[in-house]
């Protein structure tokens, strides 16, 4: 089988991210499809923060970063100067965590769609914010604990769903939307090497497992990835020319696993489990999960 | 040169326009918004070769900026008020990434309660981000320091961004008689933009906006102060080399009659004008006044202290008001003071807030009235023209 990852790193390794970081892996997968005639653009978070520290940097192509919720907004800057300048061919890549896209950065995202720049958006959801320490975010899923939705005697952890951010990027009717994960990095590579071919706007949401802050062994995030998709937590699946009705599931498990299986090793759904174990919720979860892998005929 | 009555916004985009950017990001917002609309259509009929990015925000606006300019192009942005709030955290960013990014500022109100009209407020509040600033007095002035404030931003000893700031409807919306430099003159001043060490070029791959330890960060911020002390000397020389060729003469601080006045009013923006009339006036009545009237205000103007030091009061007129304290102007022109024995009584005029008018009756009763009695008292503020005030 051939190497995943080309000999020259595009992002150079001595990083600071944690082992195994599951954006380390994202990250590598991406660039390596994108190649070196590729602008980065990041928001703050971790991947920003344990890439660029002064006077070091790990990336070996053109890298700018500006603030949290702006990075689709300097994408847009980026892509209409190079057209400005003339120059074609150069892939401008935009790389945000769930709170830089879900969050405090969708209205510049949103606009960044609408406005149809040529600009690959890739979400790396790690459901939290994690450079500040592990707080919700509106990718949180239900009932995961995270520092700012704990559990106790009047909580479950985060109170709500997660938000469809995938859907939500179709119905803005642009060219290209899917999920991917890092288990599956052939079927992730094909949808970033898709994306950037788009003449507008692509989106590819990636589920990266995040050890500290999902509170599981570091040496388990390749296997949290797979098992998301095993269990129909997180499909695979992609959309072209914003329509519903052309959704491809691209990788179906044969047969579903049981969500507990994704649930019990990660510490932040422990409270599920003990000190005594909450049935109803894990069954609430199960439905959910159930009746959307329906929808997507899983 | 070609004279034309324009509005202020129209000397803005036309001043904009002969300097040719090459990415324009900007949204609506009274009264900056004839800029942005002016700009479209100068690159929809193919005037100006430019991209105009309509951003779904200010916070973007200023964002792809950002972007743009970093990949190594000329950019433009125009706002006020709300929107220049909205704009506050990534002003630091622009200047903290050395881009000569230049701006408009129609001087407006800051809610609430929610105003459209003129006072400097706003871009006060910006004084300490890293920007460049000129106040102008006329749309001459706003079209002129345009120019100006590009070959100032984008000097390689300075590569700092600039904001050029009119007064709301006083100056946007105001029609005047304005010299329109032509552009092959504009092009002689201006040479085309090339980037020093700011560009994304796959070929030359750099990181712009590390992160910065407190290890470096101290030097960073030294390094934008040292950048800040050197553009004092590039705003002469671009001063100068612009009345070269267009034949008018700006200084960083305007004196007029001065050089005997025993009272100096000093202000800046379209009531300047107003002023000098005053002035003028109430010399007649032999009072011995004079004005000195601030254009840059960042980096500071220094030659302040210089030119008004010799009066017996100096009369500070605020359009703003640092709440809990007096107005902006009077605490940074007060501070220049600080360690000179022989300076001047400094009075505190707060004026204007909000679109209320600045008249010459104010200037009267401020001179005339306010200043005898402020020798007595000398109060720290006072506010001119409020109903119910002191
Ligand atoms: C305007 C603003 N608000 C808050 C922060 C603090 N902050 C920095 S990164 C971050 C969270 C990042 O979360 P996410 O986008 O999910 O990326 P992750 O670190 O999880 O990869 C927060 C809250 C900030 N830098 N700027
Ligand atoms: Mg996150």
């Amino acid at each position: 089988m051939k190497s995943v990852i080309e000999e020259v790193e595009l992002l150079a390794p001595g990083h600071r991210m944690c082992a195994g970081c599951g954006l380390a892996i994202s990250t590598r997968l991406a660039l390596n499809v994108a190649g070196i005639n590729t602008i980065v653009v990041l928001p703050t978070g971790c991947l920003e923060v344990t890439t660029t520290q002064y006077p070091e940097t790990s990336w070996r192509v053109p890298f700018i970063h500006v603030a949290f919720e702006n990075a689709a907004a300097v994408a847009s800057g980026i892509d209409v100067a190079l057209e400005m300048m003339g120059r074609k061919g150069i892939n401008v890549l935009a790389i945000g965590g769930d709170g830089g896209t879900f969050d405090i950065g969708f209205q510049a995202l949103s606009g960044m769609f609408e406005r149809g720049h040529r600009v690959t958006y890739i979400c790396h959801d790690n459901e939290a914010y994690m450079n500040t320490g592990i707080q919700r975010s509106s990718a949180t899923p239900y009932a995961a604990w995270t520092t700012t939705s704990p559990y106790g005697r009047y909580s479950i952890g985060k109170k709500k769903r997660k938000k469809p951010i995938g859907i939500i990027a179709v119905a803005h009717d642009i060219p290209y939307v899917a999920t991917a994960t890092i288990a599956y990095y052939e079927d992730y590579q094909r949808k970033v090497k898709k994306a950037l071919s788009m003449d507008g706007p692509a989106f590819i949401h990636v589920l990266v497992p995040c050890p500290t802050g999902w509170r599981f062994p570091p040496d388990k995030t390749v296997e949290i990835s797979r098992l998301a998709v095993e269990t129909g937590v997180f499909v695979l699946w992609e959309v072209e020319g914003g329509r519903m009705e052309n959704l491809k599931v691209t990788v179906k498990p044969k047969k579903r696993k049981p969500v507990e299986e994704y649930l019990m090793p990660q510490r932040r759904f422990s409270h599920l489990f003990k000190p005594e174990r909450r049935q109803d919720v894990i069954d609430k979860i199960q439905r959910t999960i159930d009746e959307k892998c329906e929808r997507y005929g899983l | 040169m070609v004279k034309k009555v324009i509005e202020g916004q129209q000397a803005i985009a036309t001043g904009v326009k002969l300097c040719r950017p090459k990415v324009i990001a900007s949204y609506p917002i009274t009264p900056s918004t004839h800029v942005p609309e002016m700009l479209s259509k100068f690159v929809a009929n193919g005037e100006l070769e430019a991209g105009f990015i309509n951003v779904e925000s200010e916070h973007s606006a200023i964002s792809a900026c950002i972007g743009a300019q970093a990949t190594g192009v000329r950019t433009f942005t125009a706002t006020a008020s709300q929107g220049l709030a909205l704009m506050h955290e990534v002003l630091y960013i622009a200047a903290g990434m050395r881009l000569p990014i230049v701006m408009s500022v129609a001087n407006r109100a800051l809610s609430a309660p929610i105003n459209i009209w003129c006072d400097n407020n706003d871009s006060m509040a910006e004084r300490d981000t890293g920007w460049l600033q000129f106040y102008c007095e006329n749309a001459q002035e706003a079209i002129d320091l345009i120019i100006q404030a590009y070959k100032i931003a984008e000097n390689k000893e300075v590569l700092l961004p600039a904001m050029v700031i009119i007064d709301a409807y006083n100056l946007t919306h105001t029609m005047e008689v304005v010299d329109v430099p032509s552009q092959e003159d504009v092009d002689k001043f201006q040479p085309p933009y090339k980037p020093v060490y700011a560009y994304l070029d796959p070929d030359r791959p750099i990181t712009q906006g590390s992160f910065g330890t407190p290890e470096y960060y101290m030097e960073f911020k030294y390094s934008q102060q040292r950048a800040m002390e050197n553009a004092k000397k590039v705003i002469d020389d671009v001063f100068e080399e612009f009345e070269k060729i267009f034949g008018r003469k700006y200084e960083k601080v305007e004196c007029y009659k001065t050089s005997d006045a025993e009272i100096i009013l000093l202000c800046l923006g379209s009531m300047s004008g107003t002023a000098k009339e005053a002035v003028d006036r109430l010399r007649e009545k032999g009072i011995k006044v004079g004005l000195a009237k601030i254009t840059v205000f960042r980096p500071f103007p220094e030659e302040v202290v210089e030119v008004t030091k010799n009066a017996r009061v100096l009369a500070i007129l605020d359009r703003n008001i640092s709440l809990g304290y007096t107005g902006v102007l009077r605490t940074e022109v007060a501070s220049a003071f600080v360690n000179l024995s022989k300076r001047p009584l400094i009075a505190n005029f707060i004026v204007g807030l909000g679109g209320r008018d600045v008249t010459l009756e104010d200037f009267y009763e401020i001179v005339e009235r306010k200043i005898p009695e402020f020798k007595k008292t000398k109060r720290l503020v006072e506010w001119i023209n409020v109903k119910g005030g002191a």
